[in-house]
């Protein structure tokens, strides 16, 4: 039962929203630049209901099943979120509007800046940046106009561990870094002996991300800060592992420079099925003017008659703008109502049930998956989804299988310092319920890889569609639905 | 897998074919099975281009992995296999013969130090794997 | 708050892991900084986060309650019922990236529809599944180009009539490249910002050429002659455009655009104060293997039925790590949903008619004002679509001021970035204005301006 498309389900001459006759004069549309046709498809309003309602039953998502995606904090969306962001008096206004007329949303973002700076540590934080990988660039855009500043142009180098998320890399040679992978030790945390050959006179930084991707906060945390900013380097915090850390440590404290919030997986706010995120920046008092404009900031203060008043403000020595406006304030939004329904105590009840979910649920999965790394994890960890007497089962099979289990397969070929990794984390929303459920189904897909691969390596066999042919997709390119002749 | 005689072999899975002063390079067995299927070449240089050691010449895309070939030695190119085009599951069926990618003229025989012969490769190889 | 856990619970856990309490599984972290008090409010119940954000959000003056002629890019259209009923549901949602296409061809399908639709609304060959605004697309466009050319084209020419944030964000994005200039836009020539005096900028080093369509003055200019000297010179072309003019306006495909950008708010997203809005990116086949982002493809399954995959992951920075040209992982997948629900909702037929009603209203309202005393068309040689500038008897930040006592937001001031245009009001119409809600506008301008 495949859906149709739009374009296969539409109809000539059918009509869907409709508006009024023009109510002004008309004015003659200018012959010179009008276009020759427009082929949108032709549904119903109830075509178009129907139809979206369809393929939506065709996804897995948080709120029909477990996600236990390692590194994307895959926790309950609050429903309570959904509402207030669509309250009128935030979603009809403007962003160019005088600042008189929108003090309300100018004191929520300016609430949800203090508030992540008091859970971080850091001195100032700036909401504009759109996502994780914006939030990156922005701090490795600082790092490089910090050493410019200061005239030390042979600063090229950044180091980034080999557990490092993808977008690490990718956002270092962004911007005009070069990109000097750094090896972990057998304990997972980063090697000291290498870091140390690498911290000189051309190191710009480090990108840490701690806990790492394996789940382990590294033993050495404050050596390794200690020695790049001892060599005159910046040390950056990949802030997506966050959710272990609430109320528990704050990265400031121990001397991170930067960071980055996914408010997407760390603060409740939906995945949207990729995106909207919103990734803010928080910076340390010294690199405090170089973060992206506009910070909000409170221009007149306020007394016991009226409150303060809020306004923009463009930090001195700021990397400019990551985007138009001011960044995902629908997003900001959920991420505000989260935090005021937690409060302290609420944030570490998180990171703290987070941690425990993930050491049970490891304790559980342990006794029939390979433990690259045998010691207490934080809020997810790593397991390889192989076994050397049984070469022919790969993490991608197991994955696949679960999918007939009901669950959405772990994060996999990830971090790609373990073989067959799959990370797992399961986040402090889910019960022990479904993390013994869970584990009941990889004890059986073990089960299964032992006695009858052949099961796994053609598995799923109960969802909407089966293993695709990603080859076929790359190759021929069919990138568009196939628009009818006129 | 044993890497056949008579090529040349480096350390990032390229294999080079000397004929006096021209050498022909492709990507070897190993290579191509760890990129899997091959769904797409491009070419960064073309005929005439002048290379350097090291210069990536073209990049191989398959579905999980985007690698990119370079030229063990310095000269200029003087062909492009263009059927990989239409067809860049060569690469995979046959990476030694109808496999090869580009062909150039050398500047300095002498480059070819650095290289390794079939054992040496298949003994590297061996290493990575265990 | 939203952890299940009882007491009953926790202790069969922590005995199952081997530890007495939870605070031993966070031994690793450094002791004197562990469990620090954060300095947080007292957390509220859900009703009492509701009532709070409900009064936080009535200190501010919307266009539920004031008509409003603000656009510079971002536009106050209407949003049909069934885009947030549709979007609301947990499946789509609280869905996560379709990186497993068995259980997410409800989010794969929806992206490909979406990419179909914008390639057919820009005339172009490929869109991917999103960016995150109109600015950073057009930020990424340079960044395509400049790699397009391996980096030996190190000029990118962008027009003054570009949305100054749109300029300002490219420039964010290039800083990284210490060759790169981003030229075109900074001299002020005069008040006419003619896409002609790009001219003298494009040569051979000139890897793009970036003008918006409308620009944005709100003008529907002609870029035959631009195009053609851009390409001449070898460099590519990127139109930045507005959706909904194009439910009227020739493609930029017809102009033989190479890359057309925008931002798709104005396709059934809200206006929320600036964000999260939809950068669309579409490219002429010939690219379709530089294009960063997302992209869904069509193939089949194990059974031979018909799915929809992500495709040319071998770009993206989870495969090609510091060799990627670009570091985009989430995008703007619900947005672009939105878009799509939008437009397959008004189809050809309703979404013509919004674009006809944007441009006979605003025009409706051009000619009313500049009839006004002390007001003029400031551009009145050039077509427009939906904006407009007029030149205003005073400041347009006084006006705005006052006409806020008539429930009235003003159009934009835009001497805040060009400083060669003090007096000069940017307003935008859209179908959601009526004939008597322009007449009030006018009115009220009469008013404040007690000419």
């Amino acid at each position: 039962m495949s859906e149709s498309t739009i374009y296969e389900l539409s109809q000539s001459g059918r009509k869907g929203i409709t508006f009024p006759e023009p109510d002004v004069p008309l004015t003659p549309l200018p012959k010179d630049f009008l276009r020759e046709s427009l082929s949108l498809p032709e549904l119903s309003e109830f075509d178009v209901v129907r139809h979206f309602t369809n393929l939506s039953k065709l996804n897995y998502s948080i709120d029909g099943g477990f996600y236990p995606l390692g590194s994307c904090t895959m926790k309950y969306n609050p429903k309570i979120n959904e509402e207030v962001a669509r309250l009128p008096g935030f979603a009809n206004t403007h962003p160019l509007q005088p600042i008189v007329s929108i003090q309300g949303n100018l004191y929520l973002m300016y609430q949800l800046q203090e508030w992540l700076q008091e859970i971080s540590g850091f001195h100032r934080v700036c909401l504009t940046p759109a996502a994780g990988a914006q939030g990156e660039l922005v701090g490795a855009l600082i790092i490089r106009k910090y050493h410019q500043i200061n005239k030390d142009f042979r600063r090229k180098k950044i180091l980034i561990p080999d557990s490092a998320h993808g977008t690490n890399p990718a956002t270092s040679s962004m911007s005009g870094f070069k990109v000097i992978p750094l090896a972990s030790d057998a304990q997972g945390n980063v090697d000291l002996d290498v870091l140390k050959t690498e911290c000189d006179e051309t190191l710009a930084g480090l990108m840490l991300t701690n806990p790492n991707t394996l789940g382990l906060f590294d033993e050495n945390v404050e050596e390794v800060i200690r020695l790049v900013h001892q060599a005159g380097g910046l040390v950056y915090g990949d802030g997506a592992n966050l959710n272990a850390l609430l109320g528990v440590l704050r990265p400031g404290d121990i001397g991170f420079d930067i960071m980055h919030f996914n408010l997407h997986k760390t603060f409740s706010t939906p995945h949207g099925g990729g995106g909207p995120g919103s990734g803010p920046v928080g910076v340390s008092k010294a690199l405090s003017e170089y973060l992206p404009s506009p910070i909000i900031t409170i221009i007149e203060e306020g007394d016991e008659e009226k409150p303060p008043f809020f306004g923009f403000y463009k930090p001195e020595l700021t990397i400019g703008t990551m985007k138009a406006f001011y960044g995902h304030f629908g997003i900001h939004i959920r991420a505000f109502a989260y935090i005021a329904m937690h409060g302290s105590k609420g944030l570490r009840d998180i990171a703290e049930k987070a941690v425990l979910n993930a050491n049970y649920l490891m304790t559980k999965i342990k006794k029939d998956y390979v433990l690259p790394f045998n010691r207490p994890c934080m809020h997810e960890f790593v397991v390889e989804g192989a076994w050397k007497d049984i070469p022919d089962i790969h993490a991608l099979d197991i994955g696949k299988r679960l999918m007939d289990y009901g669950f959405h397969p772990p994060t996999n070929y990830f971090p790609l310092i373990v073989n067959e990794a799959l990370m797992i984390e399961p986040t402090e929303t889910e019960s022990k319920q479904t993390l013994d459920d869970f584990a009941k189904a990889m004890k059986a897909i073990a089960e299964e890889a032992r006695e009858n691969p052949e099961l796994l390596h053609k598995a799923p066999y109960t969802t909407p569609v089966r293993r695709c042919d990603e080859v076929k997709a790359a190759k021929d390119l069919i990138l568009r639905c196939l628009v009818p002749e006129k | 897998m044993e890497s056949p005689e008579g090529l040349k072999y480096t350390k990032t899975d390229e294999w080079v074919k000397f004929e006096g002063d021209l050498a022909i390079v492709g990507i070897t067995d190993y290579a191509q099975e760890q990129l899997s299927d091959v769904v797409y070449v491009e070419f960064m240089a073309e005929e005439g281009d002048s290379v350097s050691k090291g210069d990536a010449v073209a990049t191989v895309e398959s579905v999980k992995a985007a690698a990119d070939v370079q030229f063990p030695v310095s000269g200029t190119i003087t062909a492009v296999n263009e059927d990989l085009g239409d067809a860049p599951e060569v690469l995979n069926s046959d990476p030694y013969d109808t496999g090869w990618m580009m062909k150039m003229k050398l500047d300095d025989p002498a480059e070819l130090e650095d290289l390794l012969d079939a054992k040496a490769y298949d003994a590297y190889n061996e290493e990575r794997e265990g | 708050m939203f952890t299940p856990h009882t007491p009953h619970e926790i202790d069969a856990m922590l005995k199952a892991i081997g530890v007495n309490s939870i605070e031993e599984l966070f031994i690793q972290v450094p002791a004197k900084h562990r469990f620090p008090e954060l300095n947080l409010p007292e957390p509220l119940t859900e009703m009492e986060i509701a009532s709070d954000l409900k009064e936080i959000s009535s200190a501010n003056a919307s266009t539920e309650d004031f008509i409003s002629f603000l656009g510079a890019g971002a536009y106050n259209h209407y949003i049909p019922a069934a885009v947030d009923m549709i979007l609301r549901r947990g499946e789509f949602y609280t869905a996560y990236t379709p990186y497993q296409p068995e259980i997410s061809q409800g989010t794969l399908q929806a992206i490909f529809e979406f990419q179909s639709l914008m390639t057919e609304l820009t005339g172009m060959d490929v869109s991917n599944a999103s960016h995150y605004d109109g600015a950073t697309a057009a930020a990424e466009a340079s960044n395509l180009a400049y790699h397009y050319f391996r980096g030996k084209r190190k000029k990118i020419v962008v027009s003054r009539a570009v949305n100054p944030q749109y300029r300002e964000t490219i420039r964010t994005y290039l800083q990284g490249f210490d060759d790169v200039l981003v030229i075109g836009d900074e001299e002020t020539i005069n008040d006419k910002i003619e896409s002609q005096d790009l001219i003298p900028f494009i040569d051979r080093d000139t890897a793009i050429v970036l003008v918006q369509y409308p620009d944005f003055f709100g003008r529907v200019i002609d870029y035959t002659k631009l195009v053609e000297v851009a390409h001449a010179a070898g460099a590519l072309v990127a139109f930045i455009f507005n959706p909904t003019a194009l439910g009227l306006l020739k493609t930029p495909r017809a102009f033989d655009a190479d890359i057309a950008v925008g931002d798709g708010q104005p396709l059934g997203i809200p206006l929320s104060f600036g964000g999260p809005y939809l950068g669309i990116f579409t490219v002429k086949d010939k690219f379709v293997r530089k294009l960063a982002g997302r992209l869904v493809g069509e193939t089949i399954d194990h059974d031979g039925k018909r799915a929809f995959v992500l495709t040319l992951t071998a770009r993206e920075q989870h495969i090609r790590r510091e060799r990627s040209t670009s570091n985009i992982c989430t995008n703007q997948g619900l947005m672009a949903l939105a878009a799509t629900i939008y437009l397959s909702l008004l189809g050809k037929e309703g979404f013509r008619q919004v674009a006809n009603l944007c441009y006979q209203k605003a025009h409706y309202a051009a000619k009313k004002i500049s009839a006004l005393k002390g007001f003029d068309l400031a551009y009145s040689n050039t077509h427009f679509f939906h904006e407009f500038v007029v030149k205003t008897p005073q400041p347009v930040r006084q006006i705005n001021l006052r006409l806020q006592d008539h429930w009235v937001l003003g159009g934009y001031d835009l001497s805040q970035a060009y400083p060669e245009l003090e007096n000069h009001m940017l307003i935008a119409v859209t179908e959601k204005l009526s004939k008597h809600d322009i007449d009030d506008f006018v009115s009220a301008l009469e008013e404040v301006t007690g000419v």
